[in-house]
């Protein structure tokens, strides 16, 4: 279990103090695969490389199975980063290495016999799909293949936690998939725990099962995917999960429009015409501005905006008629009108 | 210019055929075991220092104090901008240390070293910052301590570029065995100045400038071609 406990950071820069983590606090459970999602900038790559010690907490502790990280001493880190491994989005192979020396790299820095740490090699590398490539040079690799052997380097020492600093990031959609696929698939069979810092939503929502959002250096929402999915609270998570939505809610807010958002949990309700049926039972004639479904682990999930003509009167009638529909959470946006209250 | 062409004489360029046959061959060998041995004492002193540079430095994987490092950089800016004639004299109770006397090739190859090693420090130092911060990351991520960044990965990783460099090295040295020939010291570089500049044969010049020109291009073709060959990131 890694527990983040109250995690700050700060960079003295040449134009002052840069607080990159402000009070993080988080707990990742054996076995999870765990997102941790934001903007670049707000701060994921300095918060995983806080996780094994790349970068010094300024403030408050990470506790790896109930041991503080930021109290060992410099040998103690080297043997602790032996169990908690990390995989990059350049890969980071070292490229005037064979493959299978790739791999060799952090046995010999563990001083492993050479036999045992060879067999153990070539094993990984059928782990990843690549046993033909042990004599092969990353340059003669694909970015998907690099990042395989990358994977197998990272999983030598046998470790407790994958970090993957936006693993995926410089790979495309089919090979993302893959590459998901197979960390998914190690997941499973060792339990090992995988931290998965992205910027992309769709490699959290097809690998992880807990996520947290990250803003500005602090944790704005986290939580259960499929519940951080399907009803996100803050703004930023909002305008991860569903983008466009965002922006049209944004633009017509500002204008005056009566906006309610409709928030599917996981019901069938996809399937009725709720919007037909709302014309012929109240006569409100709502226009959907933007909608956005999701199927996650089997369930939908999905989110509408809709503008209700006419005045507060019919904003309430279809509000109560919405809220009568099983599985549907409606939401009456208010938060464009505070941010224009505020401005 | 008649002076010149009285210089290129059937006569004369028999007789400077006569040395090439009886003299260059010693020349030619002292040249090549004073660039050599030179380049390798340089490389020994540098290769070290030039690592310094780069992990000492304030944003390098061992800091050491600011104030060492600019006094280190300090000392080899002042040994690079020493002319090397002028180092060649200034040095010559190191060498008399060193060897006992300070005439001849092997003494020739004090002030060399002398010249050259913060040289070779600064190649080092630019093919080690060639390298990617982000390899370096990745094997303090594997928990590499110090030295097993250096020798499992910064130098692994830069051997095509210090290569390259080295031969950079080892020609720039050739060419100032000639000077240290001229100031007591022996090879080619002797040959040349005696003949040609002490006694106007300018035909056993330009054969000693003819085999120094072959010389530079042998070695920058190993070089070169040694580098092609050990860099992996070309896909073959």
């Amino acid at each position: 279990m890694i527990e983040l406990r109250n995690l700050s950071k700060s960079f003295i820069t040449s134009s002052g103090q840069v607080d990159a983590l402000q009070h993080v606090s988080l707990t990742v459970n054996d076995g999870d695969i765990y997102g941790i999602i934001g903007m670049s900038g707000a701060g994921k790559s300095t918060l995983v490389r806080c996780i094994n010690m790349l970068e010094r907490p300024t403030e408050g502790s990470v506790l790896l199975n109930g041991r503080d990280l930021g109290a060992l001493n410099k040998k103690e880190i080297q043997l602790m980063r032996r169990k908690v491994t990390m995989i990059f989005q350049s890969f980071n192979l070292l490229m005037q290495r064979t493959c299978l020396q790739n791999i060799l790299f952090p046995l010999k820095l563990a001083h492993m016999p050479r036999q045992e740490a060879e067999t153990r090699a070539r094993k990984l590398l059928e782990t990843v799909g690549l046993p033909d490539k042990a004599n092969a040079y990353p340059a003669q690799l694909s970015g998907g293949q690099q990042q395989r052997v990358a994977i197998a380097r990272a999983l030598a020492t046998d470790p407790e936690v994958l970090l993957c600093d936006e693993a995926t990031s410089a790979l495309d959609p089919k090979t993302t998939h893959s590459i998901l696929e197979l960390i998914r698939q190690i997941n499973r069979d060792t339990g090992i725990t995988v931290i998965v810092i992205t910027h992309q939503m769709s490699v959290v929502q097809e690998i992880c099962n807990r996520v947290a959002i990250l803003e500005n250096g602090t944790v704005v929402e986290e939580g259960d995917v499929s519940r951080v999915f399907s009803r996100p609270q803050a703004a930023a998570t909002r305008a991860l999960v569903f983008p466009e939505a965002e922006q049209d809610e944004l633009l017509l807010g500002a204008q005056g429009n009566q906006l309610i958002r409709l928030v599917f949990d996981g019901s069938d309700t996809t399937n009725t015409p709720l919007i037909a049926s709302m014309a012929i039972d109240c006569g409100i004639a709502a226009s959907i501005i933007s909608a956005s479904t999701r199927t996650l682990s089997g369930r939908v999930y999905g989110y509408m905006l809709l503008e209700i003509p006419g005045g507060p009167d019919e904003l309430a009638q279809a509000v109560k008629y919405l809220s009568g529909t099983p599985g549907i959470t409606v939401q009456v946006d208010v938060e464009y009108r505070a941010k224009e209250a505020a401005q | 210019m008649n002076q010149f062409t009285r210089a290129f004489t059937p006569e004369k360029l028999q007789e400077a055929w006569h040395v090439f046959l009886t003299e260059f061959p010693m020349g030619l060998w002292e040249t090549l075991y004073v660039t050599i041995l030179s380049t390798f004492f340089a490389i020994l002193l540098g290769l070290p220092l030039g690592i310094l540079l780069v992990t000492g430095d304030e944003k390098g994987i061992r800091p050491l104090p600011q104030a060492l490092m600019k006094v280190i950089n300090v000392l080899i800016n002042f040994l690079r901008s020493v002319p090397f004639l002028i180092l060649i004299v200034m040095v010559i109770p190191l060498t008399r240390a060193i060897i006992g006397t300070s005439i001849g090739s092997v003494a020739s190859i004090v002030p060399l070293v002398v010249a050259a090693f913060p040289f070779v420090a600064r190649l080092v130092e630019s093919s080690l910052r060639e390298l990617d911060p982000n390899i370096i990351e990745m094997a303090q991520s594997m928990g590499a301590s110090t030295w097993q960044i250096i020798f499992r990965t910064m130098l692994p990783e830069s051997v095509p570029s210090l290569v390259t460099n080295f031969t950079l090295a080892i020609t720039t040295i050739l060419g100032y065995t000639a000077m240290s020939g001229a100031m007591g010291g022996g090879g080619l570089g002797k040959i040349a100045i005696n003949y040609g500049y002490s006694r106007y044969k300018y035909a056993v010049l330009y054969l000693a400038v003819i085999v120094l020109v072959l010389l530079v291009q042998v070695f920058q073709s190993i070089g070169t071609h040694l580098a092609a060959r050990l860099d992996k990131r070309i896909k073959k």
